[in-house]
């Protein structure tokens, strides 16, 4: 747990300060050393137009983490909002938005993306904002469950007799009981948005080149895999660094709920 | 959808040879230039009908190629589905028994790995080393051209089949292990044991068989997710199944199929979901009650 939370301060440390970090620009491109090996100058190689893996890695950090982070909040945001309502409101309202749920639990989650990722053809803002989109699900589903239970509970009934409104008694009374599972699910979207942005990129519907995202770089070091290999592994590397750290993180946080209760 | 820059009829635009007017008719013929709703809802009421209409790229009829990949698709999963619960069963049995040791502690290991891993770049891994790096196996496709043979068929399917096991297991097992190590806390363990029997048979007949329920729900949640096409997968090795059409779909704004595969594939998670409650009350008849 301790090492995964030092990798992931490193990588989000390493991303923000990319411009001081990186030994070259990402974008600077010097034919006279394309496709070089790891080397002491280079340290992760160049590709095929002699930029800096290294630097374009550090620069992919910065598209990769902030997809993750951030469309997970979108889709923390939409699931918190739906879940809760159904799980507050409960009878029909609750059934129509949890069928609803199901439903699009339903549709492939990858595929859909893709098919919106051409459609659109959208900015990284965008991207967050899709990838948030088609995340929801797990956490309305959490939300819901906790929500429901604690609807019946004392405390809610003395809220509303204290003269809060509903509006307060779910932002105030209720999601702060519910943040501990909430965190939970949220770090698992996290590790999910930077899976889904890299296989998008990966697909070369996500971001465009030349801006790098861990994905993209796959994406291009597909086509030279035969001569290049080392051009797919330093992005693939950092995509399961991150992904581990934050899984990792989001299990110690499960474990410690299940050791609470 | 149609809001795609391109569209099914770009490529005719910037041919000199079709005229405008020639255009004007298949976008009229092709029905392009009715509303959308309107084109949703023909659509929809010919599918449920069984008419899944023409792909927009070769003219054929969308059942028919997505039908010609069904079978190569259909083999990746079921071998794939095998390997991957005869490894998760295992490990995750194990590790829930002996909890805390060093076998529970590399399996946690490895499975966060396989959960946190893409599996397309899990693909190009395996390429660069079997198959650039060593020669043992060919990197893509279902079958070297030419050539009918049962074990130049087996050894495409082997890199493809391994990456998805991989995935699959790391989740199962993690997950198994969880419900192993709470039915390992129930009284009937301790019951069953003070009777007499031999801890292997308590293990393996009676708290596996508390254990397993909702491992088969979520096995077959997953295979439906996999029926629609191991899209990455596929697509990575060349694999001529439902997912690498989709790919190719998408390239080419192939509409009609595209459509055609994401409601198969929303049925086909539907209706394994209906089946997985079926399968979990068959083998834990507390859930039927």
């Amino acid at each position: 747990m301790r090492l995964a939370a030092v990798v992931l301060a490193c990588l989000i440390a390493a991303a923000a300060a990319a411009p001081v970090v990186a030994p070259y620009a990402p974008d600077r491109i010097d034919l006279s050393i394309r496709r070089e090996p790891p080397s002491a100058t280079h340290w992760f190689g160049t590709d095929e137009l002699g930029r800096d893996v290294f630097a374009r890695v550090l620069y992919g950090a910065r598209v990769s983490l902030a997809v993750g982070l951030l469309s997970a909040v979108v889709a923390g945001a939409s699931g918190i909002a739906i879940g809760g309502v159904a799980g507050y409101a409960g009878g029909a309202v609750d059934a129509v938005l949890m069928r609803a749920t199901d439903g699009f639990l339903s549709v492939p989650r990858l595929p859909l993306l893709m098919i919106a990722a051409v459609v659109l053809q959208p900015s990284v803002p965008l991207l967050i904002v899709l990838i948030g989109l088609a995340g929801w699900m797990e956490t309305a589903r959490v939300v819901r469950a906790e929500f429901g239970a604690m609807r019946e509970l004392g405390f809610v009934e003395s809220a509303r007799a204290a003269g809060a409104g509903h509006v307060r008694v779910l932002t105030h009374h209720l999601l702060p009981n519910a943040a501990p599972a909430v965190a939970v699910s949220l770090t698992l979207a996290v590790a999910r948005g930077i899976l889904l942005e890299s296989a998008l990129s990966f697909f070369g519907v996500g971001v465009q080149p030349p801006q790098a995202s861990w994905g993209n770089m796959l994406y291009q070091a597909q086509a030279t895999l035969a001569t290049e290999p080392w051009l797919a592994i330093a992005p693939g590397v950092f995509i399961v660094m991150t992904t581990v750290a934050v899984n990792v993180a989001g299990d110690h946080l499960a474990s410690r709920r299940s050791s609470e209760r | 959808m149609h809001a795609a820059p391109g569209g099914p009829l770009a490529i005719y635009l910037t041919n000199p040879n079709v005229r405008p007017e020639d255009i004007e008719r298949l976008r009229r013929a092709l029905g392009l230039d009715r509303p959308l709703w309107q084109q949703y809802w023909s659509w929809l009421a010919g599918f449920l009908r069984g008419d899944w209409g023409y792909s927009f790229s070769d003219g054929r009829t969308v059942a028919s190629r997505i039908l010609e990949r069904v079978p190569a698709t259909l083999e990746l999963v079921g071998v794939s589905l095998a390997c991957a619960v005869a490894l998760a069963v295992p490990v995750g049995i194990w590790s829930a028994v002996r909890r805390g040791r060093w076998f529970d502690r590399a399996a946690t290991i490895a499975s966060m790995g396989g959960i946190s891993l893409p599996a397309f770049w899990l693909g190009l891994l395996l390429q660069v080393v079997f198959a650039i790096g060593l020669g043992w196996l060919p990197s893509s496709g279902r079958a070297t051209p030419g050539l009918n043979d049962f074990a130049d068929h087996l050894r495409h399917l082997v890199m493809p089949a391994s990456v998805l096991a991989v995935v699959l297991a790391s989740g199962w097992s993690r997950y198994l292990r969880g419900s192993m190590i709470d039915a390992l806390r129930q009284p009937f363990v301790v019951a069953t044991q003070a009777r007499g029997v031999p801890p292997a048979r308590v293990v393996l007949r009676h708290v596996l068989r508390n254990a397993l329920g909702p491992l088969v729900a979520m096995v077959t949640v997953d295979a439906a997710l996999l029926v629609s096409g191991a899209v990455v997968t596929e697509s990575v090795f060349a694999w001529p199944g439902l997912g690498s059409l989709f790919t190719e779909a998408l390239a080419r704004r192939d509409y009609t199929v595209l459509m055609a595969l994401l409601m198969l594939s929303s049925a086909a998670v539907i209706l394994f979901n209906i089946a997985a409650d079926v399968v979990h009350a068959a083998i834990d008849p507390r859930v039927a009650a």
